[in-house]
């Protein structure tokens, strides 16, 4: 298993955002904590419309959530 | 009732141990899913075993232990997700992408011992074996796909989706 290439700032930006908790993200967005820690740890690629809903949470483009850098 | 609170309490040691990650209810119930499948299995190897002491295997009467070991084995699997849906109702509601999609990757691991058993049972019909080694083959398909697919799920659960 090799983790995805995906990298995030999810972390940050729910330090940034009022130290918003692990599980306060997870139901406004309707998942489990879980999925939310393996997201953040890069074990799971949100779906695309995942992704757009974590970056409207925090009131930013998508690309400030979500990184792809270059081999 | 004091089983009832032993495996709330094994759950709650579970979630204490894996605190950077605790498990969801589906990786928990995958758990008991897993293990209820491997016990019953074990169970049913012993007993058959046991009785063979001195007669051929052939002889042996399988059939009994083969379907109480089953239908033990689902009975204690509800009762497990039973449990773990009382010890949190409100997570035991919540099924999300993540959890799916690690669901079919784990059915798609399962059906595949499945396939392979009842190949195996097919080619052993055709050959005219005796039914006793049919059994054993379409029961050890059925083993292993639940075995091997929850191992899938809980490797993917814990390392992530293979890419």
């Amino acid at each position: 298993m090799t983790a995805t290439r995906v990298t995030n700032s999810i972390r940050a930006l729910r330090f940034s955002h009022g130290e918003m908790t692990q599980a306060d993200l997870a139901e406004r967005l309707g998942v489990t904590r879980q999925t939310i820690i393996a997201i953040e740890q890069g074990k799971y690629s949100p779906t695309l419309e995942m992704a757009f809903q974590i970056a409207r949470v925090f009131k930013v483009p998508l690309d400030e959530v979500f990184q792809y850098p270059e081999r | 009732m004091s089983g009832l609170l032993y495996v709330e309490g094994v759950l709650g040691i579970l979630d204490m141990e894996t605190d950077s990650s605790p498990m969801s209810f589906e990786e928990k119930n995958t758990w008991v899913f897993l293990l209820t499948s491997l016990c019953g299995a074990l169970v049913y190897a012993g007993v058959v075993l046991a009785r063979s002491q001195g007669v051929s295997l052939l002889e042996v009467a399988y059939v009994g232990p083969m379907l109480s070991t089953i239908g033990a084995a689902t009975l204690v699997g509800i009762v497990g997700k039973i449990v773990i849906s009382m010890s949190n109702p409100k997570e035991a509601a919540q099924k999300d992408q993540r959890d799916r999609e690690i669901d079919n990757f784990g059915t798609i691991i399962g059906q595949s011992f499945l396939a392979i058993g009842g190949i195996a049972a097919l080619i052993l019909s055709m050959f005219e074996v005796k039914h006793f080694w049919i059994s054993q083959t379409l029961y050890a398909g059925f083993v292993l796909s639940a075995v091997l697919g929850s191992a899938a799920k809980l490797m993917a659960y814990r390392e992530g989706l293979p890419q």
